[in-house]
């Protein structure tokens, strides 16, 4: 039994393709449902989000499972095969176990360390137990798949530091004033990356919005999203005596704050450290003001390097996880080495089984004088000379679990011995 | 005897540093949480060294340069250990641990304490004048380096590098509230031993104040301390110009504390010098 992962993402294919092939939530049933049905594959599980779409599955017969899929997607998403073949990877074995622990653990995202794929994951994961088209291999694979993730998350630093300039506005206002809650702010402007800094800095806890825009009418109606009041641009140097956070994002082609309209101001504010957050091209905020103490002054640019050195420090830690994921991959191979063993047994079990069951069938049909004792004579002798025949093989199948180096061989002699694959299928 | 309770202590705050710093760099809290385990087991023994030592003379054992500076590293590590509790900065251990390390090995290295020590000394305000002096200036020691973190902060905030330290170190505003917490319990401190200090010198030599060197420094610390305190109180002295005013005042006290003995002469020379 191969474990296959077959696929497509943002690294190789663009968005027309991977638009045109994404699943809806509740394609993944039905298409789940159709690729079960295909004999090449015994275990499936679909993985579809903007950025991939990866189908992983096991099989006995690898290129055939590898043909179903492409002719489903095809079929299915009603797209020729030359579309996409070439932005199809396929990974095998230890490679598909190691992709799979990649991917959730954010390894092989677009942003490292987003913590969305891990969700998507497992409700992938659940819309294939509801149909039962994973079983005991992809089980065990995707709780691994889980614990590797949460691991890696917890044990380096791959979801830290902030990747969005508003959640590094945020990050840098923490650093400067710890605790966000009760801080005041001031938007000047308008803006949707000015907005989502205001919505996060109230998800921490600061209180008191105030906005300041050109036409006061809209400041009035964007401080009433906030639950603040618009103050007019005339007021805002009267007004940064009250606020500790300013984020400012106008249309302006000039300075609107520059150092002598800060005048007396440390004084007023008994030196409490004040944040500007500009987030304007043009820039609003003279980056002079940045020098008086106690004030901190950051542009768009200056956001956008801590966003550069955050996710440079993730890349670093990244590395940490493919490490953890390495040694995960390793113990995933020996557990699925070692359940060939059993399966193997089992299905020789089954075989003789059978064999014996038609025999008895047939002796006893011609059998006709044979008393009821006599029957179960002969059935305790067949079943007690199975055993015996048995006995070796089934111990030197066990003892060859621990051997590393001979273990697929044997399990593949044992099984062509047995002729056990043949009767399959 | 006494000896080998301090020898361990050494041990244990060399062992406790090392791990302090590894953890700066590896950012494991298991490695904190050993380093900070050590360091009160540390202090703990350390305590025991001077209490051992007081049992023995009858007075705390600062009569000579090897009594003062291990008073001063355990009076460090007790308000290093202490602040802790309120102010969890991780990454100051790695900084003090260091500094509670050297002035404990220095203090080992010179000779001991004497056999003896004179009636003259076995006072109880001199017992307090000594354990708030030591107290007070292990609370400004502290508050030291915690204002070169702030500036190092500072910097990288200002500067807009996102590096090694911005990344370990706390907000500006803990680095701030901690400074002054310190200041806060640094100066009450100064102020009582400068005063049981004074009414030990009244009822010994008849006099509260002669104007000794030790004296005069004392007072000149002190006052860079209040103005620092009142400032901050009424215009808000906070963030770098604290931090300036911290390390500045503790500079003024190192010259109190050694300077003066060293350099200048009066009653108190013998205690800091061998």
């Amino acid at each position: 039994m191969q474990i296959v992962l077959i696929g497509l993402n943002h690294k190789t294919a663009s968005i027309e393709v991977r638009e045109r092939l994404a699943f809806l939530p509740h394609e993944v049933k039905s298409a789940l449902k159709e690729i079960r049905g295909s004999s090449w594959i015994s275990e499936v599980i679909l993985l579809s989000t903007c950025n991939r779409v990866e189908f992983l599955l096991t099989t006995q017969n690898v290129s055939g499972a590898i043909d179903t899929v492409k002719s489903f997607l095809a079929g299915y998403k009603d797209t020729p095969v030359e579309v996409f073949e070439k932005a199809l990877y396929v990974f095998q074995g230890d490679d598909a176990v190691r992709h799979i622990f990649r991917v959730a653990s954010s390894l092989d995202s677009m942003v490292v360390g987003e913590p969305q794929i891990l969700g998507q994951i497992k409700s992938a994961y659940r819309e294939a137990v509801e149909l039962r088209t994973s079983g005991p291999i992809l089980n065990r694979l995707l709780h691994k798949t889980f614990s590797v993730a949460k691991q890696v998350r917890r044990e380096t630093g791959i979801g830290d530091g902030a990747v969005s300039v508003s959640y590094a506005a945020v990050e840098l206002a923490r650093k400067i004033f710890g605790e966000l809650k009760g801080k005041a702010i001031l938007l000047i402007g308008a803006g949707e990356m000015a907005e989502l800094a205001v919505d996060h800095l109230r998800r921490c806890g600061a209180k008191s919005i105030s906005v300041a825009n050109r036409t006061f009418e809209k400041g009035v109606a964007l401080a009433q999203r906030f639950n603040g009041k618009a103050i007019s641009m005339a007021e805002i140097s009267e007004h940064l005596a009250h606020v500790d956070i300013v984020i400012s994002s106008t249309g302006a082609g000039h300075y609107i704050l520059v150092r002598d309209h800060l005048k007396g101001l440390m004084r007023r504010r008994k030196n409490r450290p004040i944040f500007f957050i500009d987030i304007a091209v043009p820039r609003d905020i003279d980056p002079e003001i940045n020098r008086v103490s106690n004030i901190y002054v950051y542009d768009i640019d200056d956001l956008k390097g801590v966003i550069e050195e955050n996710l440079n420090e993730r890349e670093k830690e990244a590395l940490k996880g493919e490490r953890i994921i390495e040694t995960a991959t390793i113990r995933f191979r020996s557990w699925l080495l070692s359940l060939d063993v059993v399966p193997t047994i089992v299905a020789i079990r089954q075989k003789l089984e059978d064999i014996r069951q038609a025999e008895l069938k047939k002796t006893f049909s011609t059998l006709k004088t044979a008393s009821p004792e006599d029957r179960k004579a002969i059935e305790r002798l067949t079943i007690s000379m199975i055993n015996k025949i048995m006995h070796d093989p089934i111990l030197f199948l066990k003892d060859c679990e621990h051997k590393e180096n001979v273990r697929s061989l044997y399990i593949d002699v044992s099984r062509k011995l047995f002729n056990l694959d043949e009767t399959q299928e | 005897m006494g000896l080998v309770i301090f020898k361990i202590s050494i041990l244990l705050y060399i062992v406790s540093s090392a791990v302090y710093i590894l953890y700066v760099f590896l950012q494991k809290k298991a490695m904190h949480r050993i380093a900070h385990t050590l360091l009160w087991l540390g202090f703990c023994n350390h305590t025991l060294f001077i209490v051992s030592d007081y049992a023995e003379l009858g007075q705390m054992p600062v009569q000579t340069l090897h009594g003062t500076l291990s008073i001063f590293a355990w009076a460090i590590a007790f308000i290093f250990l202490v602040f802790h509790i309120r102010f969890k900065l991780m990454v100051l251990g790695a900084f003090v641990g260091p500094l509670i390390t050297f002035l404990s090995i220095v203090s080992y290295a010179l000779p001991g304490k004497p056999a003896t020590v004179s009636p003259l000394f076995k006072s109880l305000w001199l017992t307090v004048h000594i354990i708030t002096s030591f107290v007070g200036n292990a609370a400004f020691a502290i508050a030291c380096v915690v204002g070169i973190l702030y500036l190092i902060q500072e910097g990288e905030i200002k500067e807009k590098r996102q590096g090694f330290f911005y990344r370990r170190l706390p907000s500006l505003k803990l680095l701030d509230s901690m400074g002054y917490a310190c200041i806060i319990v640094g100066f009450p401190m100064l102020t009582a031993g400068i005063l049981t200090g004074s009414i030990y010198s009244q009822l010994v030599w008849g006099r509260y104040w002669s104007w000794d060197p030790k004296e005069v420094w004392s007072g000149i610390t002190w006052i860079l301390y209040a103005i620092l305190l009142h400032e901050r109180l009424t215009v808000g002295w906070q963030g770098r110009r604290a931090a300036v005013m911290s390390i500045l005042g503790f500079s003024v006290l190192l010259f109190t504390f050694f300077g003066v003995n060293f350099l200048l002469k009066g009653h108190h020379a013998v205690f800091t010098k061998w």
